[in-house]
């Protein structure tokens, strides 16, 4: 087909044109508020900023790197990414190798699969888990935000059906040379499967770094807050609270517009920062959890 | 000993850490929810706590606002799973005639990345720009004479404000996944509807649209099980007493009574009704699935 009609041509104009409308809608919210936090508080307050600074000024961003409580929460926050992922990534692991196993491998495979598999199914609510992390001692601790989610069932599912996958010859040859299961999900099943661990390191990541609720139920004293829940206070929390008290006041009252716009693209930042170079692990993330042969 | 068992028994070493920790923090909640049936006090604990069978349920349906959430939280459930399964598959249909491969993932890069933001920064974001005052929603609507629009603090809108701002969050996921399996439509179909003079139109709706029916109709299924899910992060941060009649859903409600009001066993009980509710739907929907697509978890 050389010849491209009219009527194609138009339409493909036309699909263009919306697509790329659609695409820029996704970010240039994130712009204007990145133009909102580097404009003076004068023009920001006056609604003159639109897509690009109005009287360019750092000083949002000063104040609010200088507030201890924000940096005690970026420390919080590093910390659970840090020590959440590696946990949570040796869980996986440990968790998805065995359940990628035929039953005559391992006995009782399927109740084990049945047991995680349960949880994404029904779950005793938000009341009686908050109980429990209480009762194991956990509350006021970094430990609240990394142990009771140590095992996104999710990731395994991902994971064992990747294992699944790999040819399972190589395994066997590894067990002729006498090699048992622990040489092979170390010296095999692990570095042939570095993309998939990849993407979901990944995820973990990003879930840790954007996990709110948690410390904001878990952690009683604010000193303790990761990012994101200090973030919600500041950001989310202060302005609803002030809507109920007076909605007029409210309106008027939009003084912090410029240091609240800082910190929300400071929260957003490391993802964003990430994002363009890992973007086709992310992809990736998707296919191999939702479209699998 | 059994040599069998004995070879095997480091997968089951293996898989001790995580069974423990799923049994602790997944288990043993399930477990507490016979709070429910309590009159649950937590220095008595589970054990020394009263009995009160269904007290607790009849408490709760006695409730003036239970039957405003229970409808807020299906209607807005209902409309975000009609939306994100029209949205994407529009988009990525449109997305499926763009030739160049570089403005393709261009724009795939773009809609999946609002995915990737929490409800916290996105909640920031929006409260910011639908503002009634400053917002720079509100200013566009102005040039065009239209009054502003309080999206956040008007019962009419929230709901809709809602819906649209979860789409706008979670298309551009579900796109990627109908694109992938746009792929795997088999070329030559196109050539033979081409052979036999179908133009770029007919193509669509006669493979690529029937390509897509086995994905469509999983992931439709599959979403039944989210008539309960209306979205607690979303609603938790833009919600706010003016619009509890219109945004209020089981989730925000079970936080507000059982962990702010600390009426544990009233709050484990309105947890206990939407687990049972959503399991049903679960169940229902992947017996549907493995049905109609074939499908199964692992």
């Amino acid at each position: 087909m050389n010849h491209v009609s009219n009527s194609r041509r138009l339409f493909l104009l036309i699909n263009y044109t919306l697509l790329t409308i659609v695409a820029l809608l996704c970010f240039l919210p994130i712009v204007h508020i990145l133009a909102v936090s580097l404009s003076s508080k004068g023009a920001a307050t006056a609604g003159l900023v639109k897509l690009w600074p109005v009287d360019f000024t750092w000083s949002s961003y000063e104040y609010v790197l200088n507030k201890p409580q924000f940096l005690i929460s970026m420390w919080v926050t590093v910390q659970r990414v840090i020590l959440g992922t590696g946990i949570s990534m040796l869980l996986t692991l440990l968790v998805a190798y065995p359940l990628s196993k035929e039953p005559h491998q391992m006995k009782f495979r399927t109740a084990y699969a049945w047991i995680f598999v349960f949880t994404t199914l029904f779950s005793g609510g938000l009341i009686p888990w908050y109980m429990t992390v209480r009762d194991t001692g956990l509350i006021d601790t970094l430990w609240a935000l990394v142990i009771p989610g140590a095992l996104p069932v999710f990731n395994v599912i991902l994971l064992l059906n990747f294992f699944r996958g790999l040819p399972k010859e190589v395994e066997e040859s590894c067990f002729m040379d006498g090699g048992g299961y622990w040489t092979s999900l170390w010296r095999i099943y692990a570095p042939l499967s570095l993309p998939a661990m990849a993407t979901v390191t990944l995820f973990t990541i990003v879930g840790h770094w954007n996990s709110w609720f948690d410390g904001l139920i878990l952690m009683n004293s604010p000193e303790k807050y990761p990012l994101s829940s200090y973030l919600q206070t500041v950001i989310v929390q202060e302005n609803l609270s002030n809507m109920t008290a007076d909605q007029a006041a409210a309106m008027a009252d939009v003084s912090n517009r410029t240091f609240k716009a800082a910190q929300i693209f400071i929260g957003s930042l490391p993802i964003l920062l990430v994002y363009p170079f890992l973007q086709r692990y992310f992809v990736k993330g998707i296919v191999l959890g939702s479209v699998k042969g | 000993m059994n040599k069998g068992l004995w070879r095997q028994w480091p997968l089951h070493l293996m898989i001790l850490p995580g069974l423990i920790i799923v049994l602790i923090y997944s288990y043993w909640p399930m477990a507490g929810i016979v709070m429910a049936f309590q009159q649950f006090v937590p220095f008595k604990g589970l054990f020394g706590s009263k009995w009160i069978g269904l007290d607790n349920f009849e408490y709760v349906f006695a409730l003036p606002d239970i039957g405003r959430v229970i409808w807020n939280t299906v209607f807005i459930a209902f409309m975000k799973i009609i939306g994100g399964l029209v949205v994407p598959i529009t988009i990525a249909l449109m997305l499926n005639e763009i030739r160049n491969a570089l403005m393709k993932r261009g724009i795939q890069t773009l809609i999946y990345l609002p995915h990737f933001l929490s409800w916290v920064i996105l909640g920031g974001i929006f409260i910011d720009i639908l503002s009634p005052t400053t917002g720079i929603l509100n200013q566009l609507l102005g040039l065009f004479g239209i009054e502003p629009i309080f999206f956040l603090g008007s019962n009419t809108w929230f709901p809709y404000t809602l819906v649209v701002t979860d789409i706008w969050k979670e298309f551009g996921f579900s796109t990627i996944v109908y694109l992938a399996a746009l792929t795997s439509i088999d070329p030559s179909l196109y050539e033979a509807a081409t052979v036999d003079g179908a133009g770029r139109w007919k193509q669509t709706w006669h493979v690529t649209l029937p390509g897509m029916v086995p994905i469509i109709i999983l992931l439709s299924v599959l979403s039944l099980g989210n008539v309960l899910n209306a979205g607690f992060d979303q609603v938790f941060n833009l919600y706010s007493p003016m619009v509890y009649e219109s945004g209020d859903i089981l989730d925000t409600f079970i936080y507000r009574i059982g962990l702010e009001g600390m009426q544990y066993s009233v709050g484990t009980a309105i947890g206990l009704f939407k687990s049972v509710v959503s399991l049903i739907f679960i169940v229902v929907s992947y017996v549907l699935a493995s049905k109609l697509a074939n499908y199964r978890i692992f």
